[in-house]
């Protein structure tokens, strides 16, 4: 029990790829085998998560569970483990939705074994983001992650993978050798790559000291916009989003819930554990800007999903719609940094991310239950499926609902955090974002009316092309989702309180 | 049990019903309905026992019930949210509870419950009828259980609003409401026409939102409340009213209070944003009801009537809501005057009176806008039925005769209706009268004959004689209505064979008809003549005591007193006269095209809006802006460091380092072993002169550099 306690975090960072290794072992032709393996493993971070939640103290400040190992004593990097209020809910999305994903899978039957794998690796990758407190070590999950993506999506994608995934590598890649190279400047400055030291260290010189034969001020501004660019892409923020629609729609089910559900989240929480932390003056000076791209994204994002006929692009400029508050919360935040607002706007952003993983990840696994039945995601195809699957209609309108940010449900809860905490300080930019909020309703009606309304669609009703009504599996991979979706809506105060405290420590 | 406790409590039994009705019951229709029809009982029996509490509690204003817990953690401080009833809210609880009740009973009978499943019905479709015996007879709705899901959730979303005592949760209760009507107009949503009133619904109705959803970030964030009980106090109204807000020369109460207007412009459907309700038909009918009575357009209009002591701090925001109201009003008048579908000329008849209720909250006649809501709930709500039911009755002719192409809800195919089906018929008459405002008897009398008075004592003249000339055409449009719909002879053979509806239809209406006479007679205002004083002023003691200041009765006078029994009567003798030899619509004076198509405001708003912003995000954010420009400046990146490698390839790799370092040094080599060649002759002497030239030469050379 111990040892359970003290080691938490690398056990839930590196079962999955225990897990995964153990695989490899196993007889290659067992399709059901893989599945319920992987399946069965990835259940395990999960459980070891929620024990974490327990244990986790909210009203301490600072990181708990920490664990520091020896890993590149040359250049004084070490493996440094950590989670506060805002990583322990990104890895609770993380450690949900991956089984989730892997349920959502089960229908795939080509190269079973590999894909399980890749699945779990990519786990262990996205916790590794969220769970460092070293910067290099940071950066060596942010671009582990990239690896199986990659193949999930150029492997078991759809017609134009290759495309696709070539995109979201080279995209994702380009924007991060500039992260890397500030991390690397850091590093040599300071001759340490713990975050927590760097917190102090970097935040104590003065603006006119002079490093490397440059002001601080000028440093800093370059180190900032590579930081943040590298973020932007990953986000993504507009205008770095074009990959988004098009890595999303060619992945598999399974693959697009993550993207949507986790790895967008990557490059909000590197703003938030790196970029306003390290950069607080010019967080503040460039939040204009920052919001600017924000609200482009909303309003920009919701006419290009209204402008769809295919569902699954139509859900994935959502994504972009969606996770344009949590930038403009984060931009308030930086603006307003210390002030309640700032609180508040935050709280936002966090629990929008952590929002959006839900809905997100339940409208693409939507989106793919009719794909697989159906083989077409042209929304002129359908229509009319309602009275054909009135369970799956009945889903499809809680989840697009909870997208819209109806209240009740999650998403408002969050856009109006954001909103809230965003106004005082961003007035006009909170106006404009309106648009985008007022437009999120048009494309989210536009899906239903395209895909459930309608005279009873005869095509899909009868013989060969019979669609049938979502199964067991795949309600039970709704069914966390939805429980969670309407448990934050009514009660928001359990996740948004441990959020809320970390928050209040940091900024 | 602490009645608080038990506020806390009224909304949920309709939101257990939905779930469960959803989850567990939809199978079965009666088990669904009792469901419905149980929990809706539950919440009135709750409503009901608060009402009755409240009115025992003195000053019940200043000490109103109220409870709150904390919610949303927000930085060091928390977001309360709770639940308060104070005299508004009691009063606007009572006429949810009762109306809300009434409408769920109806919608037994509406949807044919006991009748046989159609022979052709599908999910989604109107029910067409079913065969028994040979007979064609009414089949019962095949999405019957869902549809009491459906007004279980609407009703839960009007009591969250009303018992809330904070705008959060009371946007939460007006959204959700907002997602009912969409599910609910759009219920039949196999017919095109409803699936776009259903989307236009909820669109229109969430441009008020998102303005309203600003001006609540914007009091939240100037007061730190959301509380109405914290924000009306004293030091936070007079610091909202002194803060300038930028925009318009209002302060920053009169912006919030405007942008929360928008947000009851849209779900009162006041003008501009009225287009929506008249298309809300296409639910229905107890939907109809729902939305034009009982909750969502009440909703609106309590809002407004909530936020009043905030709102009625700028005299600018006060000045557009009055005149939105009024003009609101006459606008849809004029149209009312000229539809033929029996729930259209109710849709807009609804837009004029809301019209009123706003009209007079901008002229500070606060008691008398609540107690118009008041009274058009309920006479709304038994008109809205009767309609119904005069609709159902109509069908049933329809099936007798087979002739499916007569539309039952055109006003033209009906008449005579009033010995076919009497109860619907009276019923009828007394909503009718208490919308033109009947006098004495009928409630609608007393509630806007107090608007008037107000405008009228204020001095509001321009307000004063356009609601004057909207209730005349009120009483005209309504006796026009009745007149060709009960009145005269039978037009068509299906109105012959019209049939009075079952009890769950009827009952509804007789006890909303007897709220449609009783409830005025709580508010006859005390120096009316002959009348003032016999019964006590109860609305206006009980009522008057949610604001701070209690609101002075106007002076009694002539002038307005007047003009309303005037409007009302000869607004209803021209309506009789015009319209009681009318045989067909060719014979109505108020067939103008203008009016029957709304001033064309919804052909100018797809012009304006709908196609143009579809236009724009297909082809300029999406093809130009993400695909050509976005993607295009990616794409480049691909063949130029394509073009950067070759260039470097064909013109650096290939000539520079392969031909003339890599390969070029092989064949300096190869060139010089040719030459060296000659000189292995295999010789002794050559070879030996050769080394001695070389000793000579390096010995120099050590010579001259080394040693010399």
């Amino acid at each position: 029990m111990q040892f359970l306690n003290e080691h938490l975090l690398s056990l839930i960072l590196f079962i999955p790829t225990f897990a995964a290794l153990i695989m490899l072992f196993l007889p290659g032709e067992e399709v059901k085998l893989h599945r319920w393996f992987a399946f069965a493993a990835s259940l395990i971070p999960l459980g070891l998560t929620i024990y974490l939640w327990n244990l986790f103290d909210s009203n301490k400040t600072g990181f708990q569970f920490q664990e520091s190992y020896v890993w590149y004593e040359a250049i004084h990097s070490s493996f440094h483990l950590g989670v506060d209020g805002i990583s322990l809910s990104m890895v609770l999305l993380t450690t949900l939705l991956t089984p989730l994903a892997i349920l959502a899978s089960f229908t795939v039957s080509d190269k079973v074994k590999a894909f399980f794998m890749l699945f779990l690796f990519l786990e262990t990758g996205m916790l590794g983001v969220f769970l460092a407190l070293d910067l290099l070590i940071f950066f060596v999950f942010w671009e582990i992650g990239l690896v199986p993506m990659y193949f999930l999506i150029n492997q078991w994608g759809s017609a134009n993978r290759n495309y696709a995934s070539l995109k979201f590598m080279i995209y994702t890649m380009g924007g991060s050798l500039g992260l890397l190279l500030a991390i690397q400047m850091l590093g040599v400055l300071f001759g340490t790559y713990d975050l927590l030291a760097l917190y102090q260290r970097w935040n104590s010189l003065s603006a006119s000291d002079i490093l490397m034969g440059m002001p601080v001020h000028t440093i800093k501004t370059i180190a900032f916009w590579a930081f943040v660019i590298a973020f932007a892409i990953k986000v993504p923020i507009w205008p770095f989003h074009t990959w988004l629609p098009d890595a999303h729609t060619e992945a598999p089910t399974g693959g697009s819930m993550i993207l949507a559900g986790v790895l967008l989240k990557l490059g909000a929480y590197g703003f938030i554990r790196l970029v306003l932390p390290f950069y607080p003056l010019e967080s503040k000076i460039f939040a204009g800007a920052l919001a600017a791209l924000a609200v482009a994204a909303i309003v920009f994002g919701a006419f290009a999903s209204y402008a769809q006929t295919d569902f699954k692009r139509l859900v994935a400029y959502s994504s972009v719609n969606h996770m344009g508050f949590v930038v403009l919360g984060i931009a308030a935040a930086g603006l307003a940094a210390g002030t309640n607002d700032a609180h508040i706007a935050m709280n936002g952003a966090v629990l929008q991310m952590f929002n959006h993983g839900l809905s997100a990840a339940g409208m693409f696994f939507l989106v793919g239950v009719i794909y697989e039945r159906t083989h077409t995601r042209n929304l002129n195809d359908f229509g009319g499926l309602f009275p054909l699957v009135p369970v799956y209609g009945g889903i499809l309108i809680f989840t697009s609902m909870a997208s819209l940010g109806l209240p009740g449900l999650n998403g408002f809860v969050s856009e109006f955090l954001v909103v809230r905490g965003a106004y005082p300080v961003l007035k006009i930019y909170t106006a404009i974002s309106m648009i985008g909020l007022l437009f999120t309703g048009a494309y989210i009606l536009k899906g239903i009316k395209s895909v459930l309304h309608g005279p009873m669609n005869e095509h899909w009703a009868h013989g060969e092309h019979k669609l049938t009504e979502i199964n067991t599996r795949e309600i039970l991979v709704m069914l966390p989702l939805m429980a969670l979706i309407l448990v934050i809506g009514v009660w928001p105060a359990w996740i948004l309180d441990v959020i809320n405290k970390a928050v209040v420590a940091l900024f | 049990m602490a009645i608080e406790k038990l506020i806390w409590l009224i909304p949920l039994p309709p939101v257990l019903a939905f779930a469960l009705i959803v989850l567990f019951t939809n199978k079965n229709k009666a088990l669904s309905h009792s469901v419905a029809i149980g929990a809706a009982f539950l919440s009135w029996l709750g409503a009901m026992y608060v009402f009755l509490s409240a009115l025992g509690v003195e000053h019940f204003g200043e000490h109103p019930y109220e409870s709150s817990i904390n919610w949303l953690p927000t930085g060091e401080t928390w977001l309360k949210i709770g639940v308060l009833i104070d005299p508004l809210s009691a009063t606007v609880l009572f006429f949810v509870a009762w109306t809300v009740l009434m409408i769920f009973l109806y919608s037994v009978g509406y949807h044919n419950f006991g009748q046989p499943a159609g022979d052709h019905d599908h999910k989604g479709l109107p029910p067409h009828g079913a065969t028994e015996h040979g007979h064609a007879v009414l089949s019962i709705e095949p999405m019957y259980s869902r549809f009491f899901a459906f007004i279980s959730l609407f009703a839960f979303g009007m009591l969250t609003l009303v018992v809330s005592d904070n705008l959060l949760t009371m946007f939460v209760g007006w959204e959700i409401m907002g997602l009912c009507s969409y599910l609910l107009i759009g219920f039949w949503f196999g017919k095109e026409s409803a699936r776009n009133a259903a989307i236009k619904a909820f669109m229109t109705t969430r441009i008020g939102d998102v303005f309203m959803l600003l001006g609540i970030s914007y009091l939240y964030s100037t007061t730190g409340t959301l509380s109405f009980r914290a924000i009306f106090t004293v030091e936070i109204l007079h610091t909202l009213a002194t803060i300038p807000s930028g925009v318009f020369g209002l302060s920053a109460a009169g912006l919030i209070g405007l942008l929360l207007f928008i947000g009851t412009v849209g779900k009162s459907a006041q003008f501009p944003l009225h287009v929506w309700l008249p298309d809300a038909m296409e639910g229905p009918t107890p939907v109809s009801a729902m939305i034009h009575a009982a909750t969502m357009v009440s909703a609106g209009v309590y809002a407004v009537i909530r936020m009043y002591p905030l709102i009625s701090l700028d005299e600018k925001t006060m000045t557009v809501v009055a005149f939105i109201g009024a003009f609101t009003a006459i606008f849809a008048a004029t149209i009312a005057v000229a539809q033929n579908d029996i729930k259209r000329v109710l849709a807009y008849s609804t837009i004029s009176q809301l019209g009123f209720m706003i009209a007079a909250l901008g002229i500070h006649a606060y008691i008398a806008a609540v107690f118009h809501l008041v009274t058009h709930a309920f006479f709304k709500a038994l008109l809205f039925l009767g309609s119904g039911s005069v609709i159902h009755g109509m069908e049933h002719g329809v099936l007798h005769t087979g002739n499916h192409k007569v539309d039952p809800q055109d006003m033209f195919n009906m008449g005579g209706l009033k010995n076919k089906m009497p109860i619907t018929f009276w019923t009828f008459l007394i909503g009718g009268f208490a919308l033109s405002g009947f006098p004495l008897i009928t409630a609608g009398f007393w509630s806007k004959d107090e608007i008037l008075a107000d405008a009228w004592g204020h001095g509001h003249m321009i307000i004063f004689f356009t609601l004057a000339v909207a209730a005349f055409m009120t009483a005209f449009y309504t006796m026009r209505q009745i007149t060709l719909t009960f009145l005269g002879e039978a037009r068509t053979p299906e109105a012959e064979h019209a049939h009075e509806t079952p009890w769950t239809m009827t009952v509804p209406l007789i006890i909303l008809s007897g709220f449609a006479i009783g409830y005025g007679w709580f508010g006859i205002p005390e120096h009316f003549p002959v009348l003032g004083g016999l019964v006590p002023n109860w609305f206006h003691e009980f009522v008057g005591g949610t604001l701070a200041e209690h609101p002075e009765a106007v002076e009694f006078s002539w002038v307005p007193l007047g003009v309303s029994l005037f409007v009302a009567f000869v607004g209803l003798l021209c309506g009789w006269l015009m319209y009681r030899n009318v045989k067909s619509a060719a014979e109505d004076v108020f067939q103008i095209s203008f009016l029957k198509n709304k001033y064309y405001f919804d052909e100018l708003y797809d012009f304006l809006f709908v196609k143009p912003i579809y236009w724009f995000s297909e082809n300029v954010v999406y093809k130009f802006m993400d695909m050509t420009v976005i993607n295009g400046i990616l794409h480049l990146f691909g063949p130029s460091t394509g073009g950067i490698g070759s260039t470097i390839r064909n013109y650096f790799d290939l000539p520079i380092i392969n031909r003339l370092i890599g390969d070029g040094s092989a064949d300096v080599t190869y060139w010089f072993g040719g030459k060296l060649t000659r000189i292995q002759s295999g010789r002794i002497q050559q070879y030996l002169v050769l080394s001695l030239t070389a000793l000579f030469v390096i010995g120099g050379l050590i010579y001259f550099f080394l040693l010399a």
